[in-house]
This record gives C-alpha cells, structure tokens and sequence, in this order.
C-alpha cells in the first residue's frame, strides 16, 4: 500500500510542474504590460520602472519563473492588488469556508444518491424507479446557479424556512478558529451559532451537490442492479439471509466502489460548483476569491488561487484513489 | 501482389457491408425500443428550429427597452413577462437559444477536432511526442472545469467568443483522452498488422483502419458533452466572465434576473427553464446514441 501512495506521489511531480509553469506563462501571455495594468495609465515612467524592479520583471524569464516557484514553494504568492493583503492570507480566509461547504455537498450527494439508487435498483422499471429517474435526469442536467436561485426561492423566500445567504445571523459572531463556520461554533460551544450556521450552510450544500447525487444515484442503481445478479448474492438469498441483509451486507459494499470512482472523477464538478454556489450565497469562500480576483483583474491572487485549487484538486483525487486501491486490492499491482 | 491486395480489400469491403446492413437492421429496431433518444431528438429539433426561427417567432425585438412595460408578470401580451428594462423575455429566450446553440456547436467541434487530432497523434505514434501530450493532458486535468476555464478567460479578456474558446480547451483532454485510448487498442489488432503487411502507408491505415473505429466514440461524446458545454458557458456568463448586457443569453440573463429574484421571478425561471429543457434533450440524445452506437461506452463515457 505504502509502495503505491509513494509511486502515485512521485507521478504527482511533472504534473505540479506543469501546473506551475502554465500558471507562471499563462500570467505573462495576458496582452499589455502587466505594471501598466497594476498601476493604471496615469502612473509616471518612474513608477513603472520601480515596480518593475519590485517585482523582478527586469530580470530574465527563467530567474523569474525559479522565484515563482522558490516563493510559492514558501507559500508566497505576493500582494492582492485590491485589498493590499498577502494573497496567501486572502486563501487562508477563504479556503476553510470552501472546504466546509464541499464537504456538507459531498455527504449529501453520497446519501441521498446511494438512498435513491439503490430504492430504484430493488423495483426496476417499477413506477418508483421511473420517477427516480427522471428525478435523475433532471439532476443531471440543471444548471448549479438555476438550482440555487430556484431553492433560495422557494426555501428562503417564499416559504422563509432558511436565509438568504452568508454564513452567520448579523447578530452572532464566532471567534475564528479553524475558518469553517460550523466547526468553530461547535469548537466554542456556542450552540446558537450552530444553529445558525448549519441553517446558512443547507441550500448551498443542497445546490453544490445536487449534481454529483444525481450521478451517484445512476451509478449506484446500475451497479446495484449488476451485483444483484451475481451468484453470490443468489447464494445468499438461498441461504436464507432476509432482503434487507442482501442489499444491505452483501450488495451494498461491492456496488459502492464505482461510487467511489465517480466521485473522484467529480471532485472537479464540485470544486467548479463552489465558484458559482458561492456567487449565489453570498458566501466567502475560495470561488467567490477567484471570480471577484478574475473580475478586478487582481493577478497575484489569480495565480495563487489557481495554483492552490489545481493542489487541493490533485491531492484529493490522489486520497480518491488511495481509498479506491484500499477498496480494492487488485488496483495496487496494475 | 497489387491484385491480391485488392481482392483482399474487397472481400473485406464485402463482409464489412453486410456487417454495417445487419448492424443497422438491429439499430432501428433498439431505436423503436429507446423512446429516451426519440424524445430527446424532438426536443432538440424544436429547440434549433425555434433557434432558427427566431427573428420571425419573437414578437418583439430581444434588445429593445419598453420603459411604461417594465417587470410585467407573464400574460398574453407577453408569453414569458417582461424584465426590469420592459424587454420581451419570451423573444430573448428564442434569440438565447440561438447564442447557446451557436456556443455549444462550436466549441464542440473546435474541442472535437483537437482532441481527436491529439489523441490520434498521441497514440498512433507513439513514443516520446505521446509521452510529452500525455503529460499536458495530465496538468490540464489537473484543473477544475471552471478553474481552467477561468485561467483562460483571465488571459483572454471577458466575452462571449473567449468563453466559448475557454469551454473548447477545457474539453479537449478529455477527447483527446478518449481517441488516444481507441487508437492504442486499435493499432495493435490484427487487421491494421494486415494492412502494414500488404504495404499501406501510415496514412492509409490511419484513414481506413483507425479512424472508422473512432467515429462512434467521438459522436457519442459530442453529443454527451454538448449539453454541459451550454450550461457551463451559461455559468462562464453568469459568473460576468461571458456575454455581456444587453445580449440575450441565458446565463447573464439569470445573472441579471437575479437582483429580482424574489419580487419577479419569472424573469429567471424561463432562462433556466430553457437551458434545462435543452440540456436533458442532448443527454436524453447522447445517453440513447451512446447504448446504440457503442454499449461498450457505458460508464466510461
């Protein structure tokens, strides 16, 4: 098992490097001198010259890109240009709010997709499962904002079950210790801000992962559907063993591994769905850094957001495949 | 030696026929059995022709500002309600379907063709040019969808043609993926060793053994990936980074509705609606080529 981890964060190498050296370039290919851009037009040939030096842009190309990566290495990614904050402290805000919110969309993704599709694979083509999925289908194919829109809607305003957005009642506050609202409130026992966090974080989890459900619930009712018909199960069954032990002990676990695969080919679907459900929420995360560092043409977090997000995206299909091989043994040795 | 060759092809050519005939004899009757394609094809052929047809269906020019009509709820005078400027929201839905089609088409072939080039290249020859395209596949698929496309957007400047190009370069991995895939297992059966043997060139066996192999494959993922291509450049406008006011395009025209969320919903719903209505078709579409095409494909792609 160590042997794979190892082999699989050795190839991890080139593919850093390419993300680097196609964040460094992509940076330099934006039309314009990037000093006029960060001063305005109005800035004098002195002004541009000293941030020229202040940023090393007077140097050759290739000392530049070594300082990138010997600075991001450190986890100095420079100075935001609208909030004058280091980026890295900007990401760190950010992150933990992502995190929690990605999680939360994860669990409910995998349990009510599992629930779904493992009810429509025990009644195939009953009036259940055609509902299912067409419910499925749906899923699938709704727009993240539209899905988020239509719940605030109708949970926020029509019915005013949960609020509009944000992440906290005005009137609370959490001492920040880990960043993740409802971990700190929890970590503080401080209940009503529980309360009111968990309240806050339901309709973008809900938003963020009804996609990945839905694609769970189809993966989950095929395979589900699959092992059904395998002798085993046919064995069990002879033996005597109640429904609800098939489905539950036997199949259940074999039909989850192609759920596992999903979701690490998902985890991209996921990340990109946190830039959008955090535009519609309000949220402070790490998407809505990105779109606000895009819009304002804030380079230095662009890059540092962008070579953050492409870690934290390869690390966590790394763990996918690590808990993939840990399911499965036969993956280790191919 | 050259006759038996064409012999040869020709009796290939032959038993290739009758295989294509029966083949298509046991599509149509799967098709009969998938009414999930059927469906799909009507709605996507109502939603080109309404795109088509849009400037003699829309009762009202898409752009043009009627300040007495302003946040009209749906009535008969306007199908669809009016938005904050008084537009007509039923002819910028007819002329949004247009620009997403327009989008979706394009990057669709502009990711098809480099991908397949890619792959084909990639996995025909082999080597260390297969290496060096793997490993850039690799770090593009190190991104996040919309991260990527971000990063592009970032470089080329906010737009709708830039969106479109940044939705193309995020898919083409994946396509080329795909192809280099097919091309691998391809080249090793026996078949285009015959076709080595009897002295075709490399792009002979390219064009005649390799790419019909292909073909199902990349029209099953077109279609599949066509659906997501129009919502996620939707999303690209909606994040501001695509079209801009006053275009009707669905995305920005939820972006806009939004503000208005809760006093006009409709202004909202029937974009939505509409990208959510377009996008079942093509993966009804897709999901349905794909199990006839090519079952193989299931879960892969």
């Amino acid at each position: 098992m160590w042997k794979y981890i190892s082999r699989r964060l050795i190839q991890l190498l080139p593919v850093l490097f390419g993300v680097s050296v196609l964040v460094f370039f992509g940076m330099h290919l934006i039309p314009g001198d990037v000093v006029l851009v960060l001063l305005g037009e109005k800035a004098s040939a002195a002004e541009l010259e000293r941030l020229r030096h202040q940023l090393g842009l007077d140097q050759p190309v290739y000392i530049q890109y070594l300082r990138f990566v010997a600075d991001a290495l450190r986890g100095d990614f420079g100075v935001s240009i609208r909030t004058r904050q280091p980026v890295i402290w900007e990401i760190q805000q950010a992150l933990p709010v992502t995190i929690e919110l990605s999680l939360a969309a994860l669990v409910f993704a995998v349990i009510l997709g599992i629930t779904i599709g493992v009810i429509s694979a025990r009644r195939p083509h009953s009036a259940l499962d055609t509902g299912a999925m067409v419910f499925v289908l749906i899923g699938v194919s709704m727009p993240v904002f539209w899905t988020g829109i239509l719940l605030l809607l109708v949970f926020g305003g029509i019915l005013g079950w949960l609020p509009l957005g944000g992440i906290l009642d005005t009137s609370l506050t959490i001492r920040r210790i880990t960043g993740m609202p409802i971990l700190d409130a929890v970590l503080q026992g401080n209940w009503p801000a529980v309360r009111s966090s968990t309240a806050h974080l339901i309709l973008p989890a809900v938003t963020l992962g009804s996609v990945l459900m839905a694609t769970i619930a189809r993966m989950a009712r095929s395979t589900m559907l699959d092992v059904l018909n395998l002798d085993y199960v046919r064995t069990a069954r002879a033996k005597g063993v109640a429904e609800g032990g098939v489905v539950g002990r036997h199949a259940l676990w074999n039909a989850l591994l192609p759920v596992v695969t999903l979701i690490g080919l998902h985890l991209g679907l996921l990340l990109s769905g946190a830039v959008l459900t955090e535009t519609i929420f309000a949220l402070p995360g790490l998407g809505r850094l990105t779109i606000t560092s895009v819009l304002a043409r804030d380079y230095p977090v662009v890059q540092g957001v962008v070579v953050i997000g492409a870690v934290i995206f390869v690390v966590a299909n790394l763990a996918v495949d690590v808990l993939y091989a840990w399911l499965d043994p036969r993956i280790r040795y191919s | 030696m050259a006759r038996s060759a064409d012999s040869i092809q020709l009796s290939a050519r032959a038993t290739s026929a009758a295989r294509e005939s029966r083949a298509v004899a046991l599509s149509w009757r799967r098709l009969r059995r998938s009414s999930n394609l059927v469906v799909g094809a009507v709605i996507v052929v109502v939603v080109v022709a309404s795109a088509a047809l849009a400037p003699w269906l829309a009762p009202y020019d898409p752009i043009d500002q009627e300040f007495t009509n302003q946040l009209r709820p749906p009535a008969a005078a306007h199908l669809f309600g009016t938005d904050e400027f008084g537009r007509d929201i039923f002819s910028r839905v007819l002329f949004g379907a247009r620009i997403a089609l327009q989008v979706g088409v394009l990057a669709d072939l502009i990711a098809t063709v480099l991908g397949v080039l890619l792959g084909v290249v990639a996995g025909y020859v082999g080597g260390r040019l297969d290496a060096l395209v793997t490993r850039v596949l690799d770090v593009m698929l190190a991104f996040p969808y919309l991260l990527l496309a971000m990063i592009v957007v970032a470089i080329l400047g906010p737009g709708l043609t830039n969106a479109m190009i940044a939705i193309a370069v995020v898919y083409t991995p994946q396509f080329a993926r795909v192809v280099r895939g097919v091309v691998l297992s391809v080249k090793e059966q026996d078949h285009v060793e015959a076709a080595r043997a009897i002295g075709a060139g490399p792009i002979r066996i390219l064009a005649r053994c390799i790419l019909p192999n292909i073909v199902s494959p990349i029209i099953v993922m077109s279609t599949l990936t066509i659906g997501f291509m129009i919502v996620e450049t939707a999303g690209l406008s909606f994040l501001g980074l695509g079209a801009s006011p006053p275009t009707p395009e669905w995305g920005s025209m939820l972006a806009t509705g939004r503000s208005f969320m809760l006093t006009a919903a409709w202004i909202t719903t029937f974009p939505g609606l509409a990208i959510l209505v377009t996008v079942v078709a093509f993966n009804l579409v897709g999901d349905g080529l794909r199990d006839l095409l090519d079952p193989r494909l299931r879960g892969r792609l």
